[in-house]
This record gives structure tokens, sequence and C-alpha cells, in this order.
């Protein structure tokens, strides 16, 4: 049996890769390729007549698999489905760190999982509150309702959306320039940031276009987005490397955050840094910098 | 009495000087006394060698119960010549007591089992032995202990007369009436004959079979006319699918990259990665790969491979036709891409299994060798590798040039996964040591990276590029986690192989494996 620590709400969600829980040797070690979270599918990687057989699978894995500091992440069946609940129950009984609530649509979709979670930790003796729950936005109506989505629960720490579902549902495509899911992609962010969680783009399939996938992550990080869903260990380290921080944002946001942890021992509120006038507004942002900057080996001191 | 790397090598295998393996260097300005053939003379011009038949070149030659064959091994697993062969020797002669002196032996040359089972083949030597001959050695059917060496020892221990070929049988591609061959230009091309060179040279009569005839001269001529005393022309050498692969590919596996590319990172942190370093790597996924991951490297610090190494695969051949390599210097090929281009790229050469990694000569290639990156079936706590032998104690593999490559470079790196199934690759004995520890330097896998600690100045390396990096033992605790602590083989007294060295000390014993009972 290995414990998983319990689940921060908000730790570094870069990438997050999926992959069928039904497949052993996919899952036995999927941590070695340095992923911030991996999110085991039980949902559309699974065939229909397998669902058992990969719930099976799951609680194996979780309860005999270090996966060390990985977030663990599970993808359960939609509410429309005869599988939900018993994939709640797997995934509470084995320790999964959150749920992802697929084509999740409103407030109260969030509150039904949420319930039949809080049920499980009774059930199987977890403490109530530890499972975190995510959702994901595939349609128009999940995006209209993005915000009381967002802030239904406590549990929430994201939202992300699935990009087949919604392109169908808006007869768009996939294009070089993002222009088909720029709205939505807006919408979804403006509503995480406004609830406080975090938000993460769809993945991106075609693994032979290096540069259409570099593209768009680059404008996932320009527009805001926490992270990625990934379909394969090779899209994780451009993802990383993108998502880093210039070495002077490091260098700026180490100063900031010293400066001001110094200044406000000394009962000073504003003050300023080679120039620029600093105060608390700036921190979050500059901790965030630094946080990242030591995930991604830029950045070894002790301030984060 | 117990050797350098702690194996226990029975007293009765030490006479006529063999000594237990030293230590790295040990025979370092020690002198040889090359052993030379006794070679007939053909004093008077022939228009041609060629004979009708395997049997009739056997003849001509003198073949006789109690002699040795040689053979190489460049037509791998397409191979029919050593079949044809001994089927000639054994069935159509009736000679007995045969010892088979191949640079390797695999599948191909499952027949060769029933001769060593009816008692007909008394004597293996080779790099590499696999299938059902391995099965029968390893079940202690063949009358004298299988000798095992490198491919660098193969040739020292020729020229030292330890081993001595009576008659040397070169499969070849193309040959001319005289027996000008070459690994190019037939129907089953091999392109680089390394390892037939010493064998010729050495060899009191030497037979040419190819399956074609091109017109004299056959130039530039990888074993030459003077020394080859008949040429058989046969339907066919070989199944040219198993001899080169179309073009081998760089693996897509996400495991296998992501290890190369820590192989490549490792290899940039050195201060061995400069202008003109040379570089050996394997043909198996993660070293392949690697190739890919140093090119990236090169070109953000804007240098160039100066020369390149070992059996040569496309990737490689791509490098040198980009300029991003200066020569390529070739013992084995191992896809059509390199076959097609050895000899015939601008800079692309043929060399001796001699000069390329005999221990004893004054100059083989190994020595200048800046990286090698080589796989493992296992590797213990104390770095050292077995390539040889499986999990279940049976010779089921091929030392090659990895000893010679671990020894000569100035890094060698292992890359391999932590398990293989069940099987736990890092693990604190290996069946067999086919490379001593000391000659091992990092050892990539997917679980981590782990730096010999004799290698003060490579871990030093690692560091100052921020390559983390963990103990060999805490890979081997978990590699025993995921797949559980392996059961100790059972081995009965009776040896069936031994391991040499490639200075010629004996590095390891293979005994015969009890069988399993379960």
């Amino acid at each position: 049996m290995i414990p998983r620590p319990k689940p921060e709400r908000f730790r570094l969600r870069r990438t997050m890769m999926f992959m069928n829980a039904q497949k052993p040797g996919l899952i036995k070690d999927a941590y070695i390729y340095g992923v911030d979270s991996i999110m085991l599918d039980l949902e559309d990687a699974v065939a229909e007549n397998q669902k058992d057989a990969a719930r099976f699978s799951l609680y194996h894995a979780l309860k005999t698999i270090d996966y060390g500091d990985t977030e663990v992440i599970v993808r359960i069946n939609g509410l429309d489905t005869p599988h939900w609940q018993e994939d709640i129950r797997v995934c509470v009984a084995g320790g999964a760190d959150g749920i992802r609530i697929a084509k999740c649509e409103s407030a109260q979709d969030v509150l039904t999982v949420e319930k039949a979670v809080e049920e499980a930790e009774k059930e199987f003796g977890v403490e109530i509150g530890r499972t975190l729950l995510m959702a994901a936005l595939e349609s128009p109506k999940g995006i209209l309702n993005a915000y009381e989505i967002c802030a239904a629960s406590p549990r929430m720490f994201g939202v992300a959306i699935s990009g087949g579902d919604f392109r169908k549902c808006m007869q768009t495509k996939p294009t070089p320039s993002g222009i088909d899911m720029l709205t939505a992609r807006g919408m979804m962010l403006i509503a995480a940031r406004a609830a406080g969680i975090q938000c993460f783009d769809t993945v991106f399939t075609d693994l032979d276009d290096t540069e259409g996938f570099l593209n768009e992550v680059r404008q996932n990080k320009e527009m805001g987005f926490d992270g990625k869903s990934l379909i394969n260990p090779k899209q994780i380290r451009p993802v990383h490397e993108i998502f880093a921080p210039t070495e002077k944002e490091v260098i700026q946001a180490e100063a900031w955050v010293r400066a001001f942890r110094e200044a406000a021992a000394q009962g000073i509120g504003v003050f300023t840094v080679n120039g620029k006038m600093v105060d608390v507004a700036f921190i979050p942002g500059a901790e965030r910098t630094l946080k990242l900057a030591k995930a991604c080996g830029m950045y070894e001191g002790d301030l984060v | 009495m117990k050797n350098a790397v702690g194996r226990d090598i029975p007293e009765y295998l030490l006479r006529d000087g063999r000594e237990v393996y030293q230590g790295k260097n040990y025979m370092d300005g020690k002198y040889l006394q090359k052993a030379a053939p006794r070679t007939r003379r053909y004093e008077k011009p022939q228009e041609s060698k060629i004979v009708d038949s395997i049997v009739d070149a056997l003849r001509q030659v003198g073949a006789r119960s109690g002699m040795t064959f040689s053979f190489h091994h460049h037509l791998r697993n397409g191979d029919f010549v050593v079949n044809m062969v001994m089927q000639a020797a054994i069935e159509e002669l009736g000679l007995d007591d045969i010892t088979i002196a191949a640079t390797s032996l695999g599948e191909a040359h499952d027949p060769v089992a029933q001769y060593i089972e009816d008692g007909k083949v008394v004597g293996i030597q080779t790099s590499g032995i696999r299938g059902k001959i391995g099965e029968v050695v390893s079940a202690g059917k063949l009358q004298t202990p299988a000798i095992i060496r490198s491919h660098g020892g193969r040739p020292r221990a020729i020229e030292a007369g330890e081993v001595h070929i009576d008659i040397a049988v070169v499969a070849a591609p193309t040959s001319d009436c005289v027996g000008n061959c070459r690994g190019i230009g037939g129907k089953s091309n091999c392109g680089s004959l390394g390892y037939a060179m010493t064998d010729a040279k050495y060899a009191d009569h030497v037979i040419v079979v190819t399956d074609c005839l091109v017109d004299f001269p056959n130039m530039p001529a990888s074993v030459e006319a003077i020394d080859v005393d008949a040429v058989v022309v046969v339907d066919s050498i070989g199944n040219p699918k198993k001899i080169a692969s179309a073009a081998a590919r760089i693996s897509q596996n996400p495991r296998d990259l992501m290890m190369a590319e820590n192989v490549a990172k490792v290899i940039a942190s050195t201060p061995y990665f400069k202008e003109g370093f040379s570089f050996q790597t394997g043909v198996g996924g993660p070293s392949l790969a690697a190739n890919l991951f140093l090119e990236k490297y090169m070109d953000e610090r804007g240098i160039k491979m100066g020369w390149a190494i070992g059996g040569i695969c496309g990737p490689m051949v791509e490098m040198l036709k980009k300029g991003k390599v200066g020569k390529v210097i070739d013992v084995q090929d191992f896809d059509l891409d390199a076959v097609n281009s050895i000899n015939q790229t601008p800079n692309h050469f043929e060399m001796s299994a001699s000069q390329y990694a005999n221990p004893a000569n004054k100059g083989a290639f190994v020595n200048k060798l800046d990286f090698v990156v080589l796989a493992a079936l296992e590797i213990d706590t104390g770095f050292n590798v077995n390539v040889l032998t499986g999990s279940d104690g049976v010779l089921r593999g091929a030392p090659g040039g990895h000893p010679d490559t671990a020894a000569g470079s100035k890094c060698c790196i292992i890359v391999t996964p932590l398990v293989r199934g069940r099987m736990a690759t890092v693990c604190k004995n290996v069946v067999t040591v086919t490379t001593p520890g000391a000659c091992v330097d990092v050892l990539v896998t997917d679980y981590g990276i782990a730096v010999n600690p004799l290698r003060p100045d490579l871990i030093k390396c690692l560091d100052d590029a921020g390559i983390p990096h963990v103990s060999i033992e805490s890979l081997q605790e978990k590699a025993y986690s995921l797949v559980g602590t392996p059961d100790d083989l059972e081995w009965e007294d009776k040896v069936v192989a031994v391991l040499e060295a490639r200075d010629g000390t004996i590095l390891d014993v293979v005994r015969k494996i009890k069988p399993l009972k379960l």
C-alpha cells in the first residue's frame, strides 16, 4: 500500500498527461517522464465493455505504485452514463488526488459529483474533502456556465476545455491560429480566474506536427493558461520549456519577494526595487514565478 | 582463484600460463610473439581458383578431423555459409573433432547444435552465442568449454597463436575468380568485411564462398586474393532480408527517447564534448536515438564530430553526408544505408576487427574513443555488465565490442531500462561479467542516472550541468521493489564456457545450469 500525501489544491500543473487506466504497461511508471499530473482515463479510452476491468486496473495501480510527487487524477465517465458512481468509489477508495468531471455543464453537475465523492470518502474512511475536483467543459453550455462551474465547490482546483467535443458542437476544426476556440478559451480563462482556480488547455493530437504544437502551447501561455493536457510523453519537455520563466523574470521576482519580506518586517508597505515601485499586489505573481522557476531547475533559493 | 572482478576461476583452467583477470591495462608494455600461418605457395600462375563445390575446396586445402574452421558473422542471421561448410565437412567428408572459431554465432546456425550433440563439433570459440548452440552449450553438451572473446580479444588471440585457424572460410558478397572479396556489389551485400580480415591473414588456408562472381580485379578488396586458396561459387550465401535491415529507424518509444536524451545531456556535460570529438553508439533503441539528441547539442555548440566508429547504420551515414561528422570508420554495417555507403561516400572507410578493438596491437581505434554508448542485459551495483547470459543463466548474447570500447573510451555510457518485464536489469550481481565495472562510467536508465564513483570528475560534470543523478544501489533497490528480488541461479560444477577478458586473462566462467524445477 502506498500512502499518498494529502493533495494540494493549488500546485504546479503545467502538464497533465492522459493515459488509459486499463493499460498497466503505460500507467505502471508514468511518473518517470517528469509530468506534473497524470490523468488516468476511465472514459473515452476505455471500451464500453471494459469499464470494470479498467477500474480494477486503476485501483491496483493507485494502491501499489508509488507515483511520488506526480499528481494522480482520474477522468471518470460522464454523468449521463451508468458508470460514474462506481468510478468515483474506485477513485476515492484507491486514494486518487483528484477527479476530472467529464462533459460538465452546470454547477449542479459539480455538486452531484461532490456529493457522491463525500459519500465515498465516508464509506472508505477517507478524510472528508481530501479528493479534489476539476471540470472538463466540452460543450457551448459548459462554456456559458463556466463561472458557476468554477465556483461551485471548494474542492474545485481547475477547469479544462476539451477541444474534440467542443469543436464538434461548434462545427469547427482545429486551426493553426487557434481562432476556432479563441472565444471559448478566453471565456473559460476569465471564469477560472474570477473563481480563483486554475485553467488548462485541451490536447494537441497531431504528434507529427511539432511546430503546430509549439505554437499552440506558446499561445496558451500568452493567454494565461496554467497548463496543457497531453497525450504523449514527448510533449512534456516542450511545454515545460515554454512555460518556464525567463532568467530576467526570475531575478526580478526574487528581488521583489526578498524586498517585500524585508520591508514588511519593518512595517513598510510600498517600496522600490531598482527604481520600480512595488507593493503587495506584485507579490503573489512573483512567488508564482519563483515556484515555476524552482520546478524548472532555474531557482534553488529558499524564498518559495 | 578469485579475479579482479571477484569471480572464482577454477584452478584447472589456469594452465599454460593462463592467468585470471587482473584489471584494466594489466598487459600494457608486455611483448607478444605473433604466430605466423603455414601457407601453400602458388608460384605457378593460376588463371582461376574456382572449384566446383565446398567439398572440393575442403579437399584441396587438406581438410581433416581435428581442424579449426573460422567464419565471420557479417551475414548475421541471414548466413547460410557456416551450415553449408559444416555439412560438407561432417556429412560429406566424414570429419569430426572439429572446432568452430567464428566471430559470432546465432539462430541462423541452429543446425550446428546437432553436430555438437553428436560430438562432431567439439570446440566453439566465438564472440556471440545464441539460439540452439547457446542452449546445447549451456546444457553441457560441448566436449570442451566454449571460449567467448570480445571482438578485439579475438584478433589478439589469433595473432598470439592462442587460436590457430586451419581453414578460414570467407563468405563474400562478391569475389573475383582468384578471391579478391568485397562486401558490396552482389546480391547478399553486407558492406564491411572487417571481421574476416585478421582470419584471412592468419589462417593456414582460406576458402572464399561467394554467390556473385565479378570480373577480376574486384577492388578495393576487403580480403585479398594473395591470401586465398580456393573460390567456390554457390547459389546463395545468405538471406539478404536477414543480413541487413532496410533502414535502422530511430525509435519513437517515449521511454527510449527519454533515455537517449539523457545520454546526450551527459555527453554534452563532459569536457570531451568539443570540436572533433569521437563517438560510437549501438543500434539498440535508446543507443541509436542518442544520435538524434547529440546532433542537437552539436548544433547548439557549433561543433562537429571528428569521427565515429563501430557497427554503422543509416543515421550515422546521414550525419556524415550532412558534414556533421568528419570520418566514419566501419567494422560492420547494420542496415542497407550503411552497406551502400561504405567505400562509396567520401570519408566512409572500412577497418579490420584488430584495427577496431585489439588491445594488444599498437593503435586500435577504441583507444582514441571519447564516448561509447552501449546497452546491457544486466548491470550490477559494481557497474559490471553482462551481455552474454540471460537471467536464466543460458548463453544468449555477445560481448562483441562492448568490453573493448568500454575499456578504451574516455566515457563509457550504458543505457538500459531499469527493468525488462519481470527482470531487474540493474541488479546486485550480474550472472556473468562480460565488461568489468572499472571500465563503465555512467549508467542511464528510465528511472535515473548513476555515475561510477571511480569517476569523481564525471560526477562533477553532471553536478555542474544540473543533471540529477543517484547511486546505482538506489536504482537496484528501485528495480527490486518493482519486480521483486530474483532467486539465485543454481549451477552445476561443470564449466561450459570460459569468458576471456580482451587481454586473454579469464574474466569469468559460465557453468552448466541446473534444470529448472517448479
